[in-house]
């Protein structure tokens, strides 16, 4: 592991501040479940490491549940927020998104700010010898012509088609999430689904946030759709394993009909996917089987697949045709 | 090289056997401090430095005053330079849980965590279930009971997370178990004596 220096942030000002002094090289660190890791493998080599630990009991640390939605700090961790009883009860999608993901240890220590923004667990990205585009840009992408079973068949590129791993992020872009985010140019929010920038030529740029900005809080607003909202994740095996193919699933149903659906699909994309085609197909309809077919097809209607991972494209529908066909079943 | 003595066994409870690994790092009993993390130190701190970087943690409730450099893992510190072995690096990635212990109560993986932003905090390991008289814990006894492992080497791991298993409330049935244990990998296959054995002591939590 590269040397680097070490700051424990005292507040968000305070770490905002000592990321700007350093300039290039300094890193926010929170849980360090995902940067540790890439530390140890020298994928990520920073040279300053800015703490914000500190900063969970005075400034980001909570969970807020008021009429108008929820207000998670980026501080929480994993586990706190998948085991909040007001989060299982009315956003089943985000607490079963986080329940499904990693291990408990993981979850007991990752938090929600660090899980929205890991890096991919692309073979190719993770292991130094290979040319990455995004590890290392213009050195070309070891996972076009090489084992790509695992890799995004929605959102590639010419230079990059390493997957979005993520699980919780499927649930913010399929409610409709904000991210709040202070910096040295002050605070803003913005759309969760405009947080991931798509790999396109340069796959090294993986959000929109600006050097040395920190995102402090995610919001979820409410809405009658939340309560009858799932998460069907599937995978290699059945615990602890990324997704081949996820669906964020949040269904507003007149009887049969459907007054509002949200669709969004992991381990099949780049960054955090939304399926708007297949919502807008849906709304107005009665949600049978045929329908939740037409909505999977036209959710894959751009895919583009490589030498192994075709598979993902019919798994992929046949998961959001049974997401949708569980979450008009659930009891809400 | 396991055998060798260390020359200076500066532990009051007995001295490890991996203790020289530590070089110049210094694991000595001290009283218990309390700390907090704003009595820690905040300050940038470059590594590696021409002095190793004086900590403390608080393993097992003793307080550790150790020398390393800024790098080291907290599962490195626990063993090379607290000189306490019981646990577990197995893929060092965060991928097996062999390396399991708890921070003030949870349960995380040591691998994954630099021993810096450990200071302020309370850690417990294998070697801190066990009460003062030397009972083990009913984890551990639940584990001997239904032959929990073949091998050995990811039963503290298994061990540190079962515990924290129950008291979470996460192992109400195999199906539960399987699922909040699954974070703790064993080569060996002993995965239906494990969830026997977790079944067990939470059998026995709740008659006590």
């Amino acid at each position: 592991m590269k040397s680097f220096s070490f700051y424990r942030a005292q507040n968000s000002a305070d770490a905002i501040s000592a990321a700007a002094s350093q300039r290039a090289g300094a890193q926010f660190i929170a849980g360090g479940t995902n940067m540790l890791d890439y530390m140890k493998l020298n994928v990520l080599q920073p040279d300053h490491l800015v703490d914000l630990n500190g900063l969970a009991k005075s400034e980001h640390g909570t969970i807020e549940v008021t009429d108008g939605g929820l207000r998670l700090g980026a501080l929480v961790r994993m586990a706190e927020a998948q085991d909040h009883s007001l989060i299982k009860r009315d956003y089943p999608v985000i607490a079963e998104s986080l329940m499904l993901a990693a291990s408990q240890q993981i979850r007991n220590m990752a938090s929600l700010g660090g899980n929205i923004l890991q890096k991919t667990r692309c073979e190719y990205y993770r292991e130094t010898s290979w040319p990455c585009n995004k590890r290392n840009p213009g050195s070309g992408c070891a996972a076009f012509d090489g084992v790509n079973r695992e890799h995004a068949v929605l959102g590639g590129g010419s230079a990059c088609i390493a997957t979005y791993h993520g699980d919780f992020a499927q649930a913010l872009i399929a409610l409709d999430a904000t991210v709040e985010i202070v910096g040295p140019g002050g605070r803003r929010i913005i759309p969760f689904s405009k947080l991931h920038r798509l790999p396109r030529d340069t796959p090294n740029i993986e959000t929109t946030l600006e050097p040395g900005e920190l995102v402090t809080f995610i919001g979820v607003p409410a809405g009658r759709h939340t309560r009858r909202s799932r998460y069907l994740k599937i995978r290699d095996r059945q615990s602890y394993q990324f997704a081949l193919a996820s669906v964020a699933v949040a269904l507003d149903l007149d009887g049969d009909t459907v007054r509002d659906v949200r669709v969004a699909l992991g381990g099949l994309a780049t960054i955090p996917w939304r399926a708007r085609d297949a919502e807008e197909i849906l709304r107005g309809k009665i949600l049978d089987e045929a329908a939740a077919h037409r909505a999977a097809d036209l959710a894959f209607a751009g895919a583009e697949s490589r030498e192994h991972n075709a598979f993902k494209i019919p798994l992929g529908k046949a998961t959001v045709v049974r997401a949708l066909r569980e979450a008009k079943e659930m009891k809400v | 090289m396991e055998k060798t003595p260390p020359t200076d066994p500066v532990q009051e409870d007995g001295w490890s056997r991996r203790l020289f690994m530590a070089g110049s790092a210094v694991a000595a009993s001290m009283p218990l401090i309390p700390l907090r993390n704003a009595a820690v130190s905040a300050q940038l701190r470059p590594t590696p430095s021409d002095q190793p970087e004086a900590i403390v943690l608080h393993i097992n409730k003793k307080a550790y005053r150790l020398a390393i450099d800024t790098r080291t893992t907290l599962l490195d510190a626990i063993r090379d330079h607290a000189g306490l072995t019981g646990t577990k690096k197995g893929c060092d990635h965060g991928q097996c849980g062999a390396c399991t212990v708890h921070i003030d109560g949870k349960r995380v993986l040591s691998c994954l965590m630099l021993a810096v932003m450990a200071e302020g905090h309370d850690v417990t390991t294998i070697e801190g279930l066990a009460g003062p008289d030397g009972n083990l814990h009913p984890v551990q006894q639940a584990f001997i009971d239904n032959d929990a492992f073949q091998c050995g080497y990811c039963t503290p791991g298994q061990i540190m997370s079962a515990v924290a298993c129950i008291v979470e409330g996460h192992a109400m049935d195999d199906d539960e178990i399987r699922e909040f244990m699954s974070g703790n990998l064993c080569r060996c296959a002993a995965y239906p004596n494990i969830v026997a054995a977790v079944k067990q002591a939470k059998a026995k939590a709740e008659k006590a």
